[in-house]
């Protein structure tokens, strides 16, 4: 579904990511955990299209994007931007809407009813809002409603970037039953989380970012048990 | 399935919710066309003429701030570099103003177009920023290329439009042309802000990085509206220029883009009947003032402060504040 190589980033003169490769295979759910400031998010929005690494290769169901930025996002590739980061004086219904931008105008996709109907089946609390502006939610609703949005363009790849962000333990129990509820459906996904311990239990793959480097990559359960996993990012 | 499909076509725009706002602007501008007919003199039309002028510049101002969030202190720069670009043309060169018009939009779009590159790409206040340098850089530009401009002077010997061997040189005769170029312009700016790069600029206007996150892109639709909106300040300023026939520098200068700002607030930052009330008002209330002579300005404030103090959203949303405070549902 989606392969990194060797990537590099940065901002300016700052170099953030070195030589970064990952994979997620179709209907994977795979996680990045890493401290504040190891890069997840410029990850992220590499792959997302919004920032043009350095250097390496991003492919996406087999066919290099590299060079494809714009032809990522709205086109099998959503993302759910760290801080939600909802259009607050819109309201609810409006921006699902909004997630379907790319394939919405300027055709008149009436297709918009079904998938809004899939969001609302997802998250009833979005439903019984749908006619309030985004900033009047909570910010548990607001990350169901940003995850909603992404939907709304029918990803194959989902890109979650620290959706536990900011949110009570139990709002975050209730996001990632429902990410894992995607996942079981068949969703590829990818997730950037300093949260290690639901991130680990929610995936099948982890990956350590460390000042820019993959470190450890193995699967969850190996790296729960994995005594430095352990000390660093889960507290133990 | 038709319930979500009448939700689609209303959209998201608030402008988008009444249906019949492009009845209103025909009637409007068909009840504005007797103005020539019932004015008592030549003034009443003058002024007719300017506010319609002022309207144009408002609202290219408001699309690009009050729907854009985007602030531009440099509107009345690209004015003043229309209102040159084409009287200079003309005077120099001897070209029609009908061409002196499309050149105004093109060189304000292009300067837009040049200032805009690096300043958008930027998050933060870097076009305020940049077009107040830009409009600094060009008032001092008016007054010292004597030889193109006139200098503090004024640029004098501009020809006015001119129809089938008509020329377009008194007030009732030029108020057609500004009739109808107001017309196609507030036609072009509901039509802009209910198309699809409506909804980006709302997007993009209400949360940046979440516009990112869906695919739009910020940096693209901030840049196009930019210039759009500068391209409509240059075609008021080519109208502006061949109807006075004259221009000079203090017309054109940061106060100018100040008080446009506050016009646009006044009227109603982001709607899209405010630019009218604001225009209005512009042209309007300092005539109201001469006798006050040196309180006018001070008077102007004042006034201006109480409305935005009492109205925070401006004029075109009281009806709106009276409504909810009356209990009554209001359409907004």
């Amino acid at each position: 579904m989606l392969e990194v190589n060797d990537l590099s980033a940065g901002y300016g003169n700052t170099q953030v990511l070195h030589h970064v490769s990952l994979h997620v295979a179709p209907g994977q759910s795979v996680c990045l955990i890493g401290a504040n400031g190891a890069g997840k998010t410029t990850l992220m929005r590499c792959i997302a299209g919004l920032l043009r690494p350095s250097a390496g290769r991003i492919a996406i169901s087999d066919s290099d994007m590299t060079a494809a930025a714009s032809a990522r996002l709205g086109f099998g590739v959503a993302l759910v931007p760290e801080g939600r980061r909802v259009f607050a004086p819109m309201s609810v219904r409006e921006n699902l809407e909004m997630g379907a931008f790319r394939r919405l105008w300027p055709r008149r996709d009436r297709t918009v009813a079904g998938d809004m109907a899939m969001v609302f089946d997802l998250f009833p609390r979005l439903w019984e809002r749908q006619k309030q502006p985004a900033g009047l939610l909570s910010g548990g609703e607001q990350q169901m409603l940003a995850i909603g949005r992404a939907l709304m363009s029918r990803p194959r790849l989902l890109l979650l970037d620290e959706p536990s962000m900011g949110l009570a333990p139990r709002v975050v129990q209730e996001i990632f039953v429902t990410i894992r509820r995607l996942n079981a459906e068949g969703m590829s996904i990818l997730l950037a989380e300093q949260n290690a311990n639901m991130a680990l239990r929610s995936a099948a793959r982890g990956y350590v970012l460390a000042e820019g480097e993959i470190v450890r990559v193995a699967e969850s359960s190996v790296l729960v048990s994995d005594p430095s996993v352990r000390a660093a990012y889960l507290g133990l | 399935m038709v319930e979500a499909d009448e939700s689609v076509r209303r959209g998201t725009v608030l402008v988008a919710r009444r249906p019949s706002d492009h009845v209103w602007l025909i009637l409007i501008w068909l009840a504005l066309l007797t103005i020539p007919f019932i004015a008592p003199n030549a003034y009443v039309v003058s002024l007719a003429n300017m506010a319609l002028i002022n309207l144009i510049l408002i609202a290219s101002l408001n699309l690009l701030m009050g729907f854009g969030g985007q602030i531009s202190l440099g509107h009345a720069g690209f004015f003043g570099l229309g209102a040159y670009a084409s009287g200079i043309l003309n005077v120099k060169l001897g070209l029609s103003a009908w061409l002196g018009l499309p050149a105004a939009a093109l060189i304000a779009g292009a300067a837009a177009l040049v200032i805009g590159l690096p300043a958008l790409r930027l998050r933060g206040h870097y076009l305020s920023m940049a077009t107040l340098g830009w409009n600094a850089i060009l008032v001092v530009l008016f007054n010292q290329l004597v030889d193109l401009t006139g200098g503090p002077n004024g640029l004098l010997g501009v020809q006015p439009f001119s129809l089938f061997g008509i020329r377009l040189d008194t007030e009732p005769r030029t108020f057609p042309l500004v009739w109808l170029a107001s017309l196609l312009i507030m036609l072009a700016i509901l039509n802009l802000l209910r198309s699809r790069l409506g909804r980006a600029l709302r997007a993009v206007a209400t949360n940046e990085l979440g516009a990112d996150a869906i695919g739009v892109d910020s940096f693209c639709t901030k840049l196009l509206f930019f210039v759009l909106s500068a391209g409509m300040a240059g075609i008021a300023g080519s109208l502006y220029v061949h109807v006075n026939q004259y221009a000079s520098p203090e017309t054109f200068g940061i106060s100018g883009s100040i008080l446009l700002i506050v016009m646009v607030a006044l009227g109603g930052s982001g709607t899209y009947w405010g630019p009218l009330l604001g225009a209005l008002i512009y042209t309007a209330v300092p005539q109201l003032l001469l006798d006050y002579e040196d309180a006018e300005l001070m008077l102007f404030g004042l006034g201006m402060l109480v409305v935005l103090i009492v109205f925070p959203g401006g004029l075109a949303n009281v009806p709106g504040a009276f409504m909810r405070r009356f209990g009554l549902k209001g359409r907004s």
